[in-house]
């Protein structure tokens, strides 16, 4: 009995000491375990950049993002820029997997190119993300545009304007970009599928513009000279797209000819749906994806796992932009971002 | 007589067909006459007015380009670098013009820088001494990573707003042809001026034809290399002020792309060799739209874009055959070179 009694004020005491230092401490707030562990995981770690290139508004717009965190949470971030050549790509993903950093974060020109290389890189104990441009290999994760949503969604658009008794005639035009880009093959599985309902929509023309907006220009030029009563053009890409327009324009066409386009809603790709050059732009919203883009960063730094054991996805929001939602959260400058 | 008359004038045909087969020059023209006549043919427009003007238009810019390249070529020179100097000058000028300059006075920087980077690579083929192919191999990416460096951070530049000037040459038409096509026709009647009724051009024939000649009998040498890659510099910054005012903006992947391939496959096809010394703008004008033709009637046939790539490369080849097999290489080809 008695030793419990001791027992039992020895208890409270202790219980009341710790209250005072407690309450000592809240004076200074406490520290927050997750958050030192938080920066101590991600300092001092090595994240690479692989883009198609540089130079243009979705690469420049998540390096600014991601150049941004790495800044903050004390990690190192270097680009590699291949200028377009899948070779050179090819070579800088070799020679990162000797480097040896924490993770990549990769942009593919192909499904097929870098597949292997995925794989070795994986296994060499690197992390990848995949952005935007996916490759058949999967990898730790890959954020961006699903693009077979794209497809359907301009697709359904196309629809609305030109299914039988709706437009001057059901036919309408694709130009694509490079045929073996994931944003090329799996748009177009996503429009196919969705005019696959639509039986009386005719394809007259489908085109490769190599991005490029003079070829795009010159191809819808010959592409309406055939068929006058166009009701419909999908383009791939904003950046090609102001050619495609042009000709539209040009034919003074600009009112019959619904021109459906996507990007990533850079400042520029906004001012022509304003100036009515595209009728719908779907945009997969480059400072977004970088913000997702550096969430998964943080956590693939974070975590414990080995690169290639967990394998996530997420396909990122689309933004439907027409003349009636141009506001500064859809449509962003470089600057912006910096 | 009346007998005789329609013999003679059959044998007439023969002896211009056959006249022209002996020429890869008459070939490419046959091969164009037969693509244009079956086109008309199997597709509906392709003879109306307005897909001809489309067809014309689409090359015009190639033309402008070829037209330059051929200069270079005719001197047995080559200038791979002309893509580099286009969008590079003209993405600076319209850098330079968002950043404060007046658009005119962008555009007058644009066109010295261009005429610079000709003068730069004249001077190291001229006293360097390097092989062309190599030196404008070289000086390209030089060019070209000096623009992404320090001229601008995006390859895709829209021309700055509030111009409508400058809009105008890709777009305008005068008496109902676009101004494009008429600015190739004009480049045309100059370059065809400057190769024949000037020295400058009577040399550039010398010199493409036996150097150690031209050399020999006091023709100039290093100033001419060095004006023809000006002029080349300088024709590329005007085909590059069209095509960015067709298309309402200048990427500077062009750079990247086969463009430049698309410029040799007219002047070769056209009939210019590129061992240098013969060729005149009537080639160009050739290449230029029976590529053109093709171009245009595969988009209309609406062909995949694979098979375009190799119907494009199997033309070329089958003229590169041609011209081995009409001017075989002789004693003085063997003896001087050629690329």
């Amino acid at each position: 009995m008695k030793t419990t009694g001791i027992q039992y004020w020895l208890a409270a005491a202790m219980f009341a000491l710790a209250g005072v230092t407690a309450a000592s401490a809240q004076d200074k707030g406490l520290e927050n375990p997750r958050s030192t562990a938080f920066h101590q995981d991600l300092k001092d770690k090595k994240v690479v950049f692989l883009p198609l290139s540089m130079g243009f508004d979705l690469t420049e717009g998540w390096a600014a993002v991601m150049r941004k965190q790495a800044a903050r949470l004390g990690y190192s971030f270097e680009i590699r820029d291949p200028a377009w050549s899948t070779d050179a790509g090819t070579r800088a993903l070799s020679s990162l997997i000797t480097e040896k950093p924490d993770l990549i974060v990769l942009h593919n020109p192909d499904i097929q190119s870098y597949a292997r290389l995925i794989k070795q890189a994986q296994a060499a104990g690197i992390k990848i993300v995949q952005i935007n441009l996916e490759s058949n290999s999967t990898s730790d994760s890959y954020v961006g545009a699903d693009w077979t949503e794209i497809g359907e969604q301009a697709a359904q658009a196309i629809v609305g304007k030109c299914d039988t008794g709706k437009g001057v005639s059901t036919k309408i035009a694709i130009d694509t970009g490079v045929p073996t880009a994931a944003s090329d093959v799996f748009q177009l599985d996503g429009i196919y599928r969705v005019l696959k309902d639509h039986p009386a929509i005719q394809v007259v023309s489908q085109q490769a513009t190599e991005y490029n907006a003079e070829k795009a220009r010159s191809i819808m030029e010959t592409v309406l000279q055939q068929h006058a009563d166009l009701c419909g053009a999908i383009g791939i890409w904003d950046n090609q797209d102001t050619g495609t327009a042009s000709a539209i324009q040009q034919a003074g066409k600009g009112a019959q000819v619904f021109l459906v386009t996507s990007g990533g809603g850079n400042r520029v790709g906004c001012e022509n749906v304003e100036k009515g050059l595209f009728n719908l732009y779907i945009s997969y919203n480059v400072p977004l994806q970088g913000d997702i883009l550096n969430a998964e960063i943080a956590r693939l730094l974070q975590t414990k796992s080995s690169a290639g054991e967990v394998k996530t996805m997420y396909f990122t929001p689309l933004t439907q932009i027409t003349k009636d939602n141009i506001n500064q959260r859809n449509c962003w400058t470089l600057d912006d971002l910096k | 007589m009346n007998r005789a008359g329609p013999l003679a004038q059959a044998g007439w045909h023969k002896g211009v067909i056959r006249k022209l087969l002996r020429s890869q020059e008459g070939i490419v023209l046959l091969l164009a006459v037969a693509a244009f006549i079956l086109f008309s043919l199997v597709l509906p427009s392709f003879l109306s007015p307005g897909n001809l003007i489309a067809l014309v238009r689409s090359v015009s810019i190639l033309g402008i380009l070829a037209l330059g390249m051929a200069l270079v070529v005719i001197a047995r020179g080559i200038d791979v670098s002309m893509i580099a100097t286009m969008v590079v000058s003209v993405a600076w000028a319209f850098v330079l013009a968002r950043s404060g300059y007046s658009f005119e006075t962008a555009l007058a920087i644009g066109g010295v820088f261009a005429l610079a980077a000709g003068l730069g690579i004249g001077l190291l083929i001229a006293f360097g001494e390097v092989a062309p192919i190599f030196a404008t191999l070289a000086t390209g990416s030089v060019i070209y990573g000096l623009g992404r460096t320090f001229f601008f951070q995006l390859e895709m530049q829209n021309v700055p707003p509030g111009n409508d000037w400058f809009a105008a040459i890709g777009r305008g038409t005068l008496a109902g042809i676009p101004l494009t096509i008429v600015a190739f026709a004009v480049l045309c009647a100059v370059v065809h001026g400057i190769l024949t009724r000037t020295r400058f051009g009577w040399l550039l024939y010398a010199m493409g034809s036996n150097p150690a000649a031209a050399r020999t009998t006091g023709a100039p040498m290093r100033p001419m290399v060095v004006a023809q890659y000006m002029i080349s510099a300088g024709i590329a910054y005007i085909a590059g002020l069209i095509l960015a005012s067709s298309a309402a903006a200048i990427n500077a992947r062009l750079f990247n792309s086969t463009m430049i391939y698309d410029i040799l496959l007219v002047v070769v096809l056209g009939g210019i060799g590129l061992n240098g010394g013969h060729g005149r703008v009537r080639n160009v004008v050739l290449g230029t739209v029976f590529v053109g033709i093709l171009l245009n009637g595969m988009t209309i046939m609406n062909i995949d874009f694979t098979v375009q790539n190799l119907v494009k490369g199997v033309v070329l080849l089958l003229a590169i055959v041609a011209d081995s097999l009409v001017n075989p290489r002789d004693e003085q080809t063997s003896q001087q070179g050629d690329l």
